[in-house]
């Protein structure tokens, strides 16, 4: 007994310790996955501060915020912020109802929906650099098939992304066309998901179909609305590939949006001072945006907890 | 090799028979044609190896960093021939032009040693140079113990050797007092004009001489020529769409981007005389230019000239002459002409574009990279290429004088040499140099985005840019 007693005295210890670090081990990936991220940041939040172009190391010092008061003054900043939150509104919001639509349409579901559902899927499939080639040869006045379209219709000179008037209008297209999937399938799902007895209900009762949908169906959708279009924005406010492989920006600075403009500055100009400043607001905006969607979507929780 | 090859690849090597001849003798002494090239090669590596010690790195690897392009593919070709010559290997990354300069500024800019050598363009060496990324090549060219007797670098077109040559100093002229060789010229473009000969000959239209002609030009075309429009040229926001035809017809008429007094820039692009160029800059473009040609880079000008869709171009007269071949609607169809803009100036002034090499200067065996890139700038690397490849323009009077290859280009390029030849006296960098280049131009091309899109009118609009320039070289202590 008393060595079984030793034994077990000797052992309590070390189980007691794998214990104790066990935690630990299970967050490491997690805080190496944080560091990954965050020694990107904060060295982004340090070039910032500075003036540092590559190709004059000479100049390079600490400038504090002046990086930052320059946009203030600038005209070209004050664009991009625009263009940038024109553009994300425009594609979130045509992307929802178009998404909110299809969903519904799809809502049932058969084997005609599930089949055409995965088929509405494929554009989220390519990639979006070679959605906006397809879209730039479909474009091309020459040969292309929407120009074909548009010039039957009497758009003879319609000149899409190359048109300060149109180019907008052309580079949504391209995100609607890829993105609306996204939206689609997530409110699909969420359609799906909502419990059946307020339907049958309502059903019962005889209440008009737009009193179920205003007053049922887009109540209960919510949360994933909010989460579909925060996921959406995020994305949409940091719009590069579209954008750059279309028009790089132009025509003159009409699509300069944040990710156009900090890529330029920095691969092509080389300042990476100015760059990082810009990519740091960006963050700041996604982040306030980003934090009203989220405190939205927990009130809502709340409601529907409170309702419960 | 028995005697006689051997006494006939002799001959061929002291220039006393053409490589058409010495094929033909080779045949009629029953040795094949790869046979041919085989002995070829070997004499070539021979002459190139001698008075200089080739092997000193015998059994290291370089390894490049190269843009997709018809020069890499016809230095790839030709590769086996410096592994020989120097018991070297060599290593590639080939990247497509749209990120190509990305993937350079990425591997210098993290000072990695992972490239020796690499492609860029003069342009480029005015970030990589200053920033400390590039190896100064003067070492190296003027040091006999690194550089073969028989390298001539004088034999390096001189506008192009002065054009790779900077001191750093923003404003200070190219290959002036105390300029550092940040890269040696590997092949270039000049810009002139390329035409669809067939359809110029049906309309009855003569070929441009200036500016204003070229305008009407251009106008008769895409108002006759029932489809095609009249002019190619390039559009997009990027500095690439200023350096090529629209900066050669622009110093032509005597203009310049910057002005410089007591070492300080500014703008120059607001002058009445500059508001007078691009006003007829812009009209050409409104009246005959492409629909959509705020989108368009040297491939779309190109691909449009080959495919019929353009009646001719002003853009890098290798564009032309890539488009003359392979299987574009219009292989065969296009000529070359040189243009003077300004109808009072008495020669063309063509901007240049170098594709370059550069050496990385944290790469760690510096000597043996110089030793590719002396031999790929070579002039028998330069005479292969020309003969047997795409490897035009070449960058070295010797490869331009020699008479297969000017043969080879008369028969298939009409005008092309007429237009190098005319042209090749004022061939040169005409920007100025300075670290902020790619921001100030490219904003430039965005400036005449707005002007072709009637956003704003071309006084006002080089007013605003100049004002913008301005701003920016105060910023960075230039201005």
């Amino acid at each position: 007994m008393a060595a079984t007693a030793e034994v077990a005295g000797a052992r309590a210890p070390k189980q007691s310790f794998s214990r104790a670090a066990l935690p630990y081990l299970l967050s490491l990936p997690a805080l190496l996955v944080c560091i990954g991220i965050l020694i990107p940041f904060f060295t982004a939040v340090y070039y910032s501060l500075q003036r540092y172009n590559l190709a004059m190391p000479f100049l390079r010092g600490f400038i504090w915020f002046d990086n930052y008061k320059d946009f203030l003054s600038d005209p070209a900043f004050w664009n991009t912020v625009s263009i940038s939150l024109i553009y994300t509104a425009l594609t979130v919001g045509i992307e929802l109802l178009l998404g909110l639509g299809i969903a519904l349409l799809l809502q049932r579901p058969t084997l005609f929906n599930n089949a055409l559902s995965i088929a509405l899927m494929l554009p989220l499939m390519i990639a979006p650099a070679i959605a906006s080639l397809m879209w730039k040869l479909m474009t091309n006045p020459n040969f292309g098939i929407l120009s074909y379209l548009v010039g039957l219709v009497g758009l003879t000179d319609f000149k899409w992304a190359s048109d300060p008037s149109t180019a907008l209008l052309t580079v949504v297209l391209v995100d609607i066309w890829v993105y609306t999937p996204f939206m689609m399938i997530l409110l699909l799902a969420g359609l799906r998901g909502l419990p059946k007895q307020p339907f049958e209900a309502a059903e019962l009762d005889g209440v008009p179909a737009s009193f179920v949908f205003f007053r049922i169906t887009l109540p209960m959708l919510l949360p994933y609305i909010i989460t579909a279009a925060l996921f959406r924005m995020l994305d949409s406010i940091q719009q590069f590939d579209i954008i750059y492989a279309m028009t790089q920006g132009g025509p003159g600075d009409k699509l300069m949006v944040f990710q156009v403009q900090a890529y330029l500055e920095f691969f092509t100009y080389t300042n990476v001072g100015r760059s990082s400043a810009l990519l740091m607001v960006l963050w700041a905006i996604a982040y306030l945006l980003s934090h009203q969607f989220i405190k939205s979507w927990l009130r809502l929780r709340e409601r529907a907890r409170g309702q419960a | 090799m028995h005697e006689r090859e051997r006494d006939l690849v002799a001959q061929f090597m002291q220039r006393q028979i053409g490589r058409r001849e010495l094929f033909r003798r080779m045949g009629q002494m029953g040795v094949g044609a790869a046979a041919a090239s085989y002995l070829l090669n070997t004499a070539s590596t021979q002459v190139l190896a001698a008075d200089f010690d080739w092997q000193a790195h015998k059994g290291k690897t370089v390894t490049l960093l190269l843009n997709k392009h018809p020069y890499t593919d016809a230095m790839i070709a030709n590769l086996d021939n410096f592994k020989t010559l120097t018991g070297m290997d060599v290593k590639y990354d080939v990247f497509p032009e749209d990120v190509y300069f990305d993937k350079v500024t990425a591997a210098l800019s993290s000072q990695g040693t992972q490239y020796d050598a690499f492609m860029t363009g003069a342009y480029q060496t005015w970030q990589y140079g200053p920033a400390g990324w590039l190896v100064d090549m003067n070492q190296f060219i003027s040091d006999p113990a690194y550089t073969a007797p028989n390298y001539n670098w004088e034999d390096m077109l001189p506008n192009l050797r002065a054009s790779t040559a900077w001191s750093g100093v923003p404003g200070e002229a190219l290959g002036g007092e105390g300029a550092k060789q940040w890269a040696v010229p590997w092949g270039f473009e000049l810009n002139n004009l390329a035409y669809n000969k067939p359809l110029f000959d049906k309309l009855g239209l003569g070929v441009p001489k200036n500016l204003p002609e070229l305008i009407e030009t251009a106008a008769k075309i895409t108002k006759d020529a029932g489809g095609p429009y009249g002019i190619g040229v390039r559009g997009s926001r990027s500095w690439a769409s200023i350096h090529p035809g629209f900066l050669s017809a622009y110093s032509n008429y005597g203009q310049k981007d910057f002005s410089l007094a007591d070492g300080k820039l500014s703008a120059a692009m607001n002058t009445p005389e500059s508001k007078a160029f691009h006003d007829l800059w812009v009209k050409m473009i409104q009246d005959s230019g492409p629909k959509n040609w705020a989108t368009y880079t040297w491939y779309q000008v190109g691909t449009d000239l080959g495919a019929g869709a353009s009646g001719m171009i002003y853009d890098a007269d290798i564009l032309g002459y890539f488009m003359n071949g392979g299987d574009n609607k219009e292989a065969g169809h296009l000529a070359y002409a040189a243009i003077a803009p300004n109808p009072e100036a008495t020669a063309p002034t063509p901007n240049v574009w170098i594709w370059s090499l550069g050496m990385n200067a944290f790469g760690q065996q510096q000597d043996a990279a110089w030793l590719f890139v002396q031999w790929a700038s070579g002039t028998e690397h330069g005479l292969f290429g020309a003969r047997k490849m795409d490897f035009v323009n070449p960058v070295r009077q010797s490869v331009w004088d020699d008479q297969e290859f000017k043969d080879r280009i008369a028969a298939k390029y009409p005008g092309y040499i007429e237009q190098y030849t005319t042209s090749a006296p004022g061939s040169k960098i005409y920007f100025t140099p300075q670290p902020l280049f790619f921001n100030l131009t490219t904003e430039w091309a965005a400036s005449l985005q707005k002007m072709v899109a009637k956003e704003v009118p071309v006084s006002e609009g080089l007013d605003q840019l100049a004002e913008s320039v301005n701003r920016q070289l105060k910023q960075a202590g230039l201005g």
